[in-house]
């Protein structure tokens, strides 16, 4: 949070004429906010030393405390596989029972999905259970700044993408949904591919994801939904290791048009440690031109390991939720308007640019 | 004085029970049924006309009988009986041209409500996951019935064009389920085992047909205060069920093969005869087709009454079981729920353990189909 503030971008933000700056207002927010406002306005000087405090904020401090709540807040629906010696005989029970109950409905077809494919309760239950180990032992994601996300209704996670694989996407989405008290879920825009290929297609669809085009990111938030995009695509994921950590263009920054039309507010986030878990020092583009992909990358393990090569490095991970720019301020015409969309999205990028820098900064290795 | 309704395509299912239900209608005096083949089923008070609207006969009729309301209803994928898909293709094409000539000559005609299809916006995984009226589809059909259905609409368009008086409501109906229903899709989930592609779990969605006559009685009548109801509308129940729900609702076990299997299969089943297994058929198989259904609870005004699930349900009731009947997997489950944890309760912490991870396995191994 508030690391925009640190490195002044005034000069961007007087060309955004109009743009309301509410959050800078708005402390009407609890009162642990305010504090640490406080403490970075403290620090602004030096953003190298903000780390310990910022530490302190979100991280797995407080994700222990919340992650047993949420296994037992279930009434004995969690599936046994996220944490078996939990409780007693009693519980063990409850949660056989639970899980036989799930296994009825799933094989009885007795659930529900919604109108892109989303099905709740296999995501909760089955495909977030396989992945958190990843995201808690793996990559042991640290968290920040969670509470820029709103409690409710829609918004736009905008996050910079890298990493050979979308992994990023897929830890943010568990970041998101273990750390936010509502529990929400972030629902992603994807590339096309993901669409093609069978299995990852329907695994997508299922985990909530959907197609990276402004009819669907529209009708996700008129629903109220969170909806993540990464708005590098390809020229994000498939960059050299030579260029990590440096946003990549920004597409044509749709998505800016898109929260504005629906008025949701634009939060950047800046993930760290991606970049390196296939660190691409080749693309063998002939060869992605015959398998029609976009980059066919080699690193120095992927094809000569074969598929141990494909195992991705350990490194640890930082991803970190920026204040809200909200856009329900425009007129409705605003969304028409090219410069203010070139303006937002250049806002949006130096956002989470600089929050890369700062956290990088703060980073003491790739590895812890 | 009244209406004066003509109908075409009434040899079918669908046609008659649309033809019986809107001489109930107190506005309608008379209701005038065409197809090239005489019915089967009863058509209550109608006047049966045989008429192949192929032929230039049809402007004659419409002329004779001074109809002011067209129901078009002869845009279908399956040939009735043992016509071929020329046959098919003749008709919706060739028919719905020499219906609208005959349409724009005759003065009387205020009304025209033609049958289309949600095929019209193809499915391919580019596309929107959700299509509204207004999306051009990525990918245009190639073939088939979809692209019939593209073609009708594009002369209905240049019709409409043509004769702006006329009242023009084009109903793009989603997949039409039911009791009686005789769609591909119906024949494709009565059989024994289904076929799917592997690695894809498509979106479908239905609509029932006590809806879709609903919709055409309220497409071909005046409008309700506050409603219009001339336009594109896409028709279609609320909810998506997966393949993958539907066939363990059905109680049908799926078959996974590669998609190249999938079409080679499909153009010998099509070469056969054996059922029209289409190309457009195997794309909707592989990624669905969903769309928005806010124009015609906005504008048109109706609310379905059957949700998807519930037309599936409806359509399930009537086909009886299949290999794997729902309710019976139920019972298998609570018969392992109810044989090994009573005994546990006190210790044995080791047995439940490899229980719960039993279970899980299972559970996931239930996912992957």
């Amino acid at each position: 949070m508030a690391d925009a503030k640190v490195i002044p971008f005034d000069d961007d933000r007087s060309r955004a004429g109009t743009a309301p700056r509410p959050s800078r207002r708005r402390s009407a927010g609890s009162g642990r906010r305010k504090g640490e406002s406080a403490v970075i306005r403290e620090v602004q000087p030096l953003p190298g030393r903000a780390r310990p405090q910022d530490d302190v904020q979100v991280t797995r401090k407080q994700q222990p405390p919340q992650e047993p709540q949420e296994s037992q807040g279930g009434p004995g629906a969690q599936v046994p596989s996220s944490d078996p010696a939990g409780g007693g005989a009693g519980g063990l029970e409850r949660r056989i029972a639970g899980g036989l109950s799930f296994l009825r409905r799933r094989l009885t077809g007795d659930y529900e999905v919604d109108d892109f494919g989303f099905d709740a309760e296999l995501t909760d239950q089955v495909l977030m259970s396989l992945v958190r180990p990843l995201y808690e032992k793996y990559f042991r994601v640290e968290v920040k700044g969670i509470e820029n996300i709103p409690a409710e209704g829609g918004a736009l996670i905008v996050a910079n993408h890298s990493g050979t694989l979308p992994l990023d996407g897929v830890m943010m989405q568990v970041a998101v949904h273990d750390n936010h008290p509502g529990a929400r879920h972030l629902r992603l825009l994807a590339a096309d591919l993901v669409f093609m290929l069978p299995m990852i297609n329907e695994l997508a669809r299922k985990a909530g994801h959907t197609l990276a085009c402004a009819e669907d990111a529209e009708r996700l938030l008129e629903r109220g939904e969170l909806v993540g995009v990464m708005p590098e695509g390809f020229k994000g994921i498939g960059k050299p290791f030579s260029d990590r950590y440096k946003l990549q263009r920004f597409g044509r920054g749709g998505f800016v048009s898109t929260a504005l039309r629906q008025g949701a507010p634009i939060i950047p986030c800046s993930i760290v440690g991606a970049e390196e878990i296939y660190p691409m020092i080749g693309n063998a583009k002939t060869l992605a031109r015959v398998l029609g992909i976009p980059y066919f990358p080699i690193t120095p393990t992927f094809p000569w390991l074969g598929p141990l090569g494909a195992v991705p490095l350990p490194t640890k991970w930082t991803i970190q939720f920026g204040e809200p720019i909200r856009t329900d301020g425009y007129p409705p015409e605003a969304a028409e308007d090219p410069m203010l969309m070139f303006n937002l999205t250049d806002q949006v990028r130096e956002q989470i640019q600089h929050t890369l820098y700062k956290l990088l900064v703060q980073r003491r290795s790739v590895f812890f | 004085m009244g209406k004066v309704v003509l109908v075409t395509g009434v040899a079918r299912q669908l046609g008659g029970r649309f033809v019986r239900r809107i001489q109930r209608d107190p506005q309608v005096d008379r209701v005038i049924a065409v197809d090239a083949v005489p019915p089967e089923h009863h058509l209550g008070g109608a006047d049966f006309i045989q008429a192949d609207i192929r032929q230039p006969t049809i402007a004659r009729v419409l002329a004779e009988t001074n109809a002011d309301t067209v129901v078009h209803l002869d845009v279908t994928g399956v040939a009735l009986g043992s016509g071929s898909r020329v046959t098919v293709k003749e008709t919706n094409v060739i028919g719905t041209m020499q219906l609208l000539g005959a349409c724009q000559k005759s003065p009387a005609v205020k009304r025209l409500v033609v049958k289309s299809s949600t095929t019209v916006y193809g499915s391919a995984p580019r596309d929107p996951a959700v299509f509204s009226e207004t999306t051009s589809p990525k990918s245009l059909p190639s073939g088939g019935f979809a692209k019939d259905a593209v073609e009708v609409e594009g002369y209905v368009r240049g019709f409409a064009r043509r004769r702006p008086d006329v009242a023009v409501a084009v109903l793009r109906f989603a997949n039409i389920l039911g009791p009686t229903a005789d769609s591909p899709l119906a024949h494709y989930f009565a059989m024994p085992v289904l076929p799917t592609v592997f690695g894809y779990d498509p979106r479908l969605q239905f609509v029932h047909e006590d809806d879709v006559i609903e919709v055409l009685r309220i497409a071909s009548n005046e409008p309700e205060r506050g409603t219009l109801n001339s336009g594109t509308f896409n028709i279609a129940g609320d909810g998506v069920l997966l393949l993958s729900q539907c066939s363990r609702r059905l109680g049908r076990p799926t078959v996974p093969l590669l998609l190249p299997a999938v079409t080679w299969a499909g153009s010998l089943v099509r070469t056969l005869g054996m059922t029209d297994f289409s190309p457009e058929q195997i794309r909707l198989l592989t990624h669905g087709r969903v769309v928005a259904t806010n124009q015609m609870r906005e504008t048109l005004g109706y609310r379905p009454k059957f949700t998807t699930a519930e037309t599936f349900e409806d359509f399930a009731r009537v086909r009886g079981p299949g290999l794997l009947p729902p309710e019976a997997v139920a019972r298998a489950v609570d018969r392992i729920a109810a044989l090994p944890f009573a005994p546990f309760a006190g210790g044995g912490a080791a047995r439940a353990m490899t229980t719960t991870t039993v279970t899980a396995t299972v559970t996931k191994a239930a996912e992957a189909t």
